[in-house]
């Protein structure tokens, strides 16, 4: 017997599906997601994620080398213990997630929790848990101040607008350090939450890097952007970064086109671009833009592989970088509760609070996971994408890449 | 050069803004009515252009003509199925009435066509020229001067034809029309199909060059309502000069002031111009 563990685990899972489990040997997590309303279909993507997530960590998985609890059924230090997960809709809505935390606290007992994409429902939900004291694991939500609080029970795993902006800068460094002209760079953000954070950040961190920065601020429901495109035209950036939505995107890639103007590369903030409208209505137009991501299927025989063919099984998709988000979010939980040793919230608290995972032990593309004082992943970060012909091809840092960079980008030519 | 560049664009997106507003003040003149469904009969033209060109095929005419053909024929269910019977209710059921015909529109589109931004297939129209310096793109030329040529030939056709005329005597005096044995219900009917034709067509003109979606009828109604407002109410040849100068004034604010700001120079513009000619640029008193 090489693995004793796994063995009696598989045993205790057979048993388990014998005879009705009792609550002791299931560890219960409050999962907050959208899953009714305008972000339903990103909500339920999410859902599929993590019931993958429970089967990779209830069954044995011996071929996700390096993913932890993997290999094992269930969590070997709570005795094989399997993990419950209660999914709830939250709808969007800000008091609905409250109200939800609230009633998986006092009713349905969870060790933890595990939310829930829209920022303005984990600043509320994660309240309720702070007051309980109950540890919540944010998978996805980016707004900076989740976690400037001074919060003690809530934990963020994904990256924020600063990691993004410095994996831009870091980028374009090392382009320029290969002999790249590199010197200036406008950035176009829209005018709510999202676009301001996001482009406020990368213009502070471009310019502490020495890039020449330029912003130009506009409102991402125009039915026209001719003017910004004249007046990036007249700036003539090396690089341009476009955070915004999608229609105001697929506006610009056309429009930038028509006014016969093409900077050397383009680099878009996800939304807009990892739009599924995106590559259909503007993609023969945007050939060598560069996106952002955290996810990357790799290459054949790679866990990311592994998981990605799974999750296609289950839903006829591609994981997407959200979802994955979420899926490593909930890794990261089980990982910590198995730690602890215990389903008591406080000791899974300080289990999260000491994590120390490298990258071979993650299925996302962050430099590692952990937590600072305020609970939001240090090691955090992100890929680069870059399309090519009709999808998305992994191509900074190298190490991750699927396929080359190319340099400059050829748009529409 | 620029500034030319910055101009023709802002008059070419105007004189589209003019023929989707005309169809809202054409109702307006007819019947004292305000559609607030006038920017779904905007995004619908879209979607019928969208149907037209995968299912039929062909050109700008052809996706320009069904939706202009599919959005009339909406225009006139909807006079007979709605209008006319909350013409005969109070005020406030006739104004809530198209509104709540603009909900049960936009969600039907959610719930039909999904919330994603589509686009029309690439080739329908593509390219630019270069006219002077000036940077052209065909398919905002062509939607701009073909919302021109159409703003226009509404105009004339009210002024200068029998039906024409039918439809104003009704707008005067719906008794003594119909003593001149014109029928009012009819006359009210084709306003209603004339104006969301209007619409529809300026929405397959747009949806050549702009991505849209269901929501984005909102967005159109807001400007229709400033252009006729502007324009004043009922006049076609005002809801024209009116669509032209927020097109440019958009336009210019943009490359002037930056893009976040050119809606507070229009509606500033608005505010100041109502408050020193409350009955608009061409409208009466």
């Amino acid at each position: 017997m090489k693995r004793p563990i796994a063995f009696i685990a598989t045993i205790a899972v057979t048993a388990a599906l014998a005879v009705p489990v009792i609550a002791s040997d299931t560890v219960k997590i409050g999962a907050l997601y959208p899953l009714t309303g305008n972000s339903a279909p990103a909500g339920q993507a999410a859902k599929a994620a993590i019931e993958l997530g429970i089967e990779i960590l209830n069954a044995a998985h011996p071929e996700l080398k390096g993913l932890p609890l993997a290999e094992s059924a269930g969590l070997p230090n709570l005795g094989g213990a399997k993990i419950e997960v209660i999914h709830v809709d939250h709808q969007g809505d800000p008091s609905v997630g409250q109200q939800q935390t609230l009633r998986l606290i006092t009713q349905e007992h969870v060790a933890a929790l595990l939310g829930v994409y829209h920022s303005s429902v984990a600043l509320t939900a994660t309240a309720v848990a702070e007051r309980y004291g109950v540890p919540f694991v944010i998978g996805d939500s980016v707004a900076a101040n989740i976690t400037q609080r001074g919060f003690k029970w809530t934990f963020r795993v994904t990256p924020i607008a600063t990691d993004f902006a410095a994996a831009y800068t870091q980028f374009l460094k090392e382009m320029k350090a290969t002999g790249k002209k590199v010197d200036s760079i406008t950035v176009l953000n829209e005018n709510t939450d999202y676009g301001t954070s996001v482009g406020g950040s990368i213009v502070e961190v471009a310019k502490k890097g020495g890039f020449d920065v330029q912003q130009i601020v506009y409102n991402a429901k125009s039915t026209d952007v001719s003017a910004q495109v004249l007046q990036l035209k007249e700036k003539k950036p090396d690089v341009a970064i476009f955070v915004g939505y999608t229609a105001d995107e697929i506006l610009y890639m056309k429009t930038l086109r028509d006014f016969d103007y093409m900077p050397t590369m383009i680099i878009g903030d996800d939304a807009g671009f990892s739009d599924p409208s995106f590559i259909p209505a503007v993609g023969d137009l945007a050939q060598g833009v560069l996106d952002r991501s955290a996810w990357a299927a790799g290459a054949p025989g790679s866990v990311t592989f592994a998981i990605n063919e799974m999750y296609k099984a289950r839903t006829g998709r591609d994981l997407d970088d959200t979802s994955g988000r979420w899926m490593q979010a909930f890794l990261v939980l089980a990982d910590a509760i198995n730690r602890a040793g215990s389903t008591d919230p406080a000791r899974i608290q300080k289990a999260l609070q000491e994590t120390d995972l490298k990258p071979a032990q993650l299925m996302m593309g962050y430099r590692g996971v952990k937590f600072d004082a305020s609970g939001q992943n240090i090691l955090a970060s992100t890929y680069l994408i870059q399309l090519q012909g009709k999808e998305y091809e992994a191509v900074w840092p190298e190490a991750h890449a699927t396929a080359k960079l190319q340099w400059p980008m050829t748009g529409w030519k | 050069m620029i500034l030319l560049q910055v101009v023709v664009g802002g008059l070419l997106l105007g004189a589209l803004y003019a023929l989707f507003s005309s169809g809202l003040t054409l109702i307006w003149g007819m019947m004292n009515f305000i559609n607030f469904a006038h920017g779904e009969f905007v995004m619908l033209g879209m979607y019928a252009a969208l149907l037209a060109a995968a299912w039929i095929g062909g050109g700008p005419v052809v996706f320009g003509l069904t939706a202009a053909l599919g959005l009339f024929f909406l225009g006139v269910v909807v006079y007979f199925a709605l209008i006319r019977e909350v013409m005969r209710g109070p005020m406030l059921a006739q104004i809530l009435s198209t509104f709540g015909l603009a909900l049960l529109l936009r969600y039907a589109a959610f719930w039909v066509f999904s919330p994603n931004f589509v686009t029309l297939p690439h080739p329908a129209l593509a390219g630019t020229i270069s006219l002077a310096g000036i940077l052209l793109s065909i398919p905002q030329l062509v939607a701009g001067l073909a919302a021109a040529v159409l703003t226009i030939g509404m105009h004339l056709a009210l002024t200068r034809t029998a039906v024409g005329s039918q439809l104003l005597a009704v707008a005067e005096d719906r008794n003594a029309a119909m003593l001149m044995g014109i029928r009012p219900d009819r006359m009210q009917a084709l306003a209603w199909g004339l104006a969301a034709a209007s619409a529809g067509i300026a929405g397959a003109l747009m949806a050549i060059s702009f991505p849209f979606s269901p929501a984005v009828g909102e967005t159109f109604a807001l400007t229709a309502f400033v252009v006729v407002t502007l324009g004043g109410f009922g006049s076609v040849p005002g809801a024209m000069l009116a669509g032209l100068i927020v097109g440019l004034i958009q336009a210019l604010s943009a490359y002037w002031f930056g893009p976040i700001y050119k809606d507070v120079v229009v509606y500033g513009l608005f505010v100041a111009l109502l408050w020193l000619r409350p009955q608009g640029l061409l409208g009466t008193a």
